[in-house]
């Protein structure tokens, strides 16, 4: 009996991990949509975001190590600090201003390149957006924190405890994210299917030459693509940071968003929904299960093995679009 | 006025495809091969040899292996890195194994082990196409570098869970462990990219590379026409993971001497691979060496420039590094995405007609 609850709050935990992993597959699938770019900055976008949130709060001067190495001042701190709700407001501003720079200057030159010579571009774009983070504000670990509650939710021990004589241990932090999360992607649902941009959106994605030939304009829509996707990644980069602390890793969660489209399919937003859930509780429930049989630490590739096995059966993903091929 | 195929006749058709058709061409190669050879071992020393020749050398091998595979067949591959650790641990496993055979045998040998595992890991890469192929590819990164972590049988129980080359000899010097000279470090990792090379070279132009290409030009045309998807893309896989194999090995015992599966052979030594053969230029030899040496150099290059000259921190000129290879990767991909092979090859072009362009 005792093994099957600790079983339930493995997959319970699962569960909000595979939240968050959906959370930064949301990123990319909104851009692959748009634009039919495979964006592996993703996940450095959720690290930037993150960076630059915790460095306008506590009032770091940007490029501080460079400006220290190039002429000798001792600069770090501007010495004050800002508040939380307009730090987020600001780095928001600053993930619009970064989509728009993408599009002007990656995006637009590389338009009807093939799709793996994008895939690699976005390569080299998460490489120079590291690379600036660093630069621009230290490379430090860095605690986030912009007054979300954190630890074990005490009501959710009791009440369990009191029902079913087993007290669940679930952090406070997950329960938050996982309904933040849902109402992120509802919110972008809405914005898609009832608002005039939100349904140019869905036109680009259909069709690049046609809904350019109805007047709608591609540049507008990557940028709006970009700067939402950089939102989602903001927000991504906000829970993750606060539950991890801002760090290097943070950008490798992003590689575990792969094995999640992977499975949900490219093109759907539930199925990164549904993917990333699959994901969150395989690889907790294996890791419980399996793990102390082989050494453990098998979180590290169950995602990636569980989506090559089963992109061997379905090579589309769960629902991602049928793939047809003609010479 | 000197480089061109005036008066450079040709009678046979052997003559006709060679690798280097115009003479000057023939004689610089014979030049470079001579000085590699003959000049450089008399002059190298430990600085030259562990900062810049000797990676050239290894990483140049790991290219090449990774350009039979995505840039002639056309398959992306992330798990680069723990293709090298397989070469890395099987050569570890060899050496300590059987210490009487020889070293050579032994790092061949982790390259055929190599190419098995990756001919296992390409299976999926009859249903898997493109990017979908990419990350695929991520979970023999992942999963390879966990198993070499995690099972103390392939690094002998060692306390730190590190292996360590010991000491092996050709000819009497010293080519791994701690004594290791300069010069035989450099020579061991030149005999055998030379060997691979030539061999690559030559595969590439024969029936083996005209199904590669023909695949990733198009597979489905190409097996109408009749490439056998099966057999090209596996042979692709094992010798791309031949190639990275031995690199790993040299990597290993030649040049680092001690590692550790997640230091050396994170999913970091699979995205520099790939990014040396994107800007060096996919599908060409040339520009497996050319990306290879660039991605060398850099780092190198821009230390002396930021630490040395001006003086900044190390980890802030780490940080630029970062920047600028990214910032290359992309300016490299939108004006010539097909890389440095090919800004060579306009180069060679002009020459032709220089100086009289009419």
């Amino acid at each position: 009996m005792d093994q099957l609850f600790f079983a339930a709050e493995v997959f319970l935990n699962g569960l909000m991990a595979g939240v968050m992993y959906s959370l930064v597959a949301l990123g990319f699938v909104l851009i692959f949509k748009a634009s039919g770019v495979f964006n592996y900055a993703q996940g450095v976008l959720a690290l930037f975001a993150a960076l630059t949130l915790v460095g306008i709060q506590q009032g770091q001067v940007p490029f501080a190590h460079l400006i220290n190495a190039m002429f000798g001042t001792n600069l770090h701190h501007f010495g004050w600090t800002v508040p939380s709700i307009l730090a987020i407001a600001l780095t928001a501003g600053i993930m619009v201003l970064l989509a728009f720079l993408i599009e002007k200057l990656v995006l637009q030159h590389l338009v009807g390149q093939e799709p793996i010579i994008l895939f690699m571009a976005t390569i080299g774009l998460a490489y120079f957006l590291e690379g600036m983070g660093d630069v621009m504000w230290g490379a430090d670990i860095k605690t986030l924190d912009v007054g979300l509650p954190q630890g074990i939710s005490d009501t959710v021990e009791t009440m369990t405890a009191d029902w079913l004589g087993y007290g669940f241990f679930l952090d406070r932090l997950d329960i938050w994210a996982t309904m933040i999360a849902a109402l992120l992607v509802a919110a972008l649902v809405a914005f898609a299917q009832y608002t005039k941009q939100g349904r140019a959106m869905r036109a680009v994605a259909d069709d690049h030459q046609a809904a350019l030939s109805v007047g709608i304009s591609l540049r507008f829509i990557w940028v709006m693509v970009w700067s939402i996707a950089g939102f989602v990644a903001l927000v991504a980069g906000i829970m993750w940071g606060t539950k991890s602390g801002v760090q290097f890793s943070l950008s490798l969660i992003a590689l575990k968003a792969l094995p999640v489209l992977m499975l949900g399919g490219f093109t759907s937003i539930p199925g990164a929904i549904v993917g990333g859930l699959i994901i969150g509780v395989g690889e907790k429930l294996f890791e419980f299960w399996i793990g102390p049989l082989v050494g453990g630490a098998t979180e590290n590739w169950f995602a990636y093995v569980l989506a090559l096995v089963f992109l061997v059966f379905r090579p589309q993903g769960l629902f991602g679009e049928r793939i047809i091929e003609r010479v | 006025m000197f480089y061109r195929e005036a008066g450079d006749f040709k009678t046979t058709y052997r003559d006709d495809g060679q690798t280097f058709p115009i003479r000057l061409d023939r004689w610089g190669y014979y030049v470079i091969l001579a000085a590699a050879f003959l000049v450089v071992p008399i002059y190298i020393d430990a600085y030259w040899a562990n900062a810049v020749l000797v990676p050239f050398l290894i990483y140049a091998i790991a290219a090449l292996g990774l350009n039979v595979l995505t840039g002639y067949a056309g398959q992306v591959s992330l798990g680069t890195g723990g293709f090298m650790a397989v070469g890395a641990y099987a050569v570890y496993k060899l050496m300590t194994s059987f210490p009487e055979v020889s070293i050579v045998i032994h790092i061949l040998l982790a390259g055929g082990i190599t190419a098995a595992v990756g001919v296992l890991f390409g299976l999926p890469s009859l249903r898997i196409k493109g990017f979908y192929l990419a990350v695929a590819t991520l979970a023999a990164q992942f999963f390879l570098v966990w198993l070499f972590n995690k099972v103390p049988w392939f690094y002998n129980y060692s306390a730190s869970g590190q292996i360590t080359a010991p000491t092996r000899r050709v000819f009497g010097y010293a080519v791994t462990g701690p004594t290791t000279s300069a010069p035989a470090k450099y020579l061991i990792c030149l005999c055998f990219l030379f060997v691979l090379a030539w061999a690559v070279r030559n595969l590439t132009r024969g029936t083996l590379g005209r199904k590669w290409m023909a695949i990733r030009d198009m597979d489905i045309a190409a097996e109408i026409i009749g490439v056998n998807p099966l057999t090209a893309k596996l042979s692709a896989f094992a010798v791309s993971s031949f190639l990275i194999g031995i690199a790993g090995a040299l990597l290993f015992a030649v040049y680092l001497g001690a590692a550790d599966a997640n230091e050396a052979f994170g999913i970091n030594k699979s995205f520099l691979v790939l990014f040396m053969i994107i800007i060096g230029g996919l599908g060409s030899i040339f520009g497996s060496f050319a990306g290879a040496a660039f991605l060398v150099l850099l780092p190198v290059l821009l230390k002396n420039i930021l630490v040395g000259s001006f003086g900044w921190p190390t980890n802030l000129a780490a940080h630029i590094e970062l920047m600028i290879v990214g910032a290359l990767i992309v300016f490299f991909l939108i004006v010539e995405p097909h890389g440095l092979a090919r800004l060579w090859q306009l180069t060679k072009e002009k020459l032709r007609l220089w100086p009289f362009p009419h």
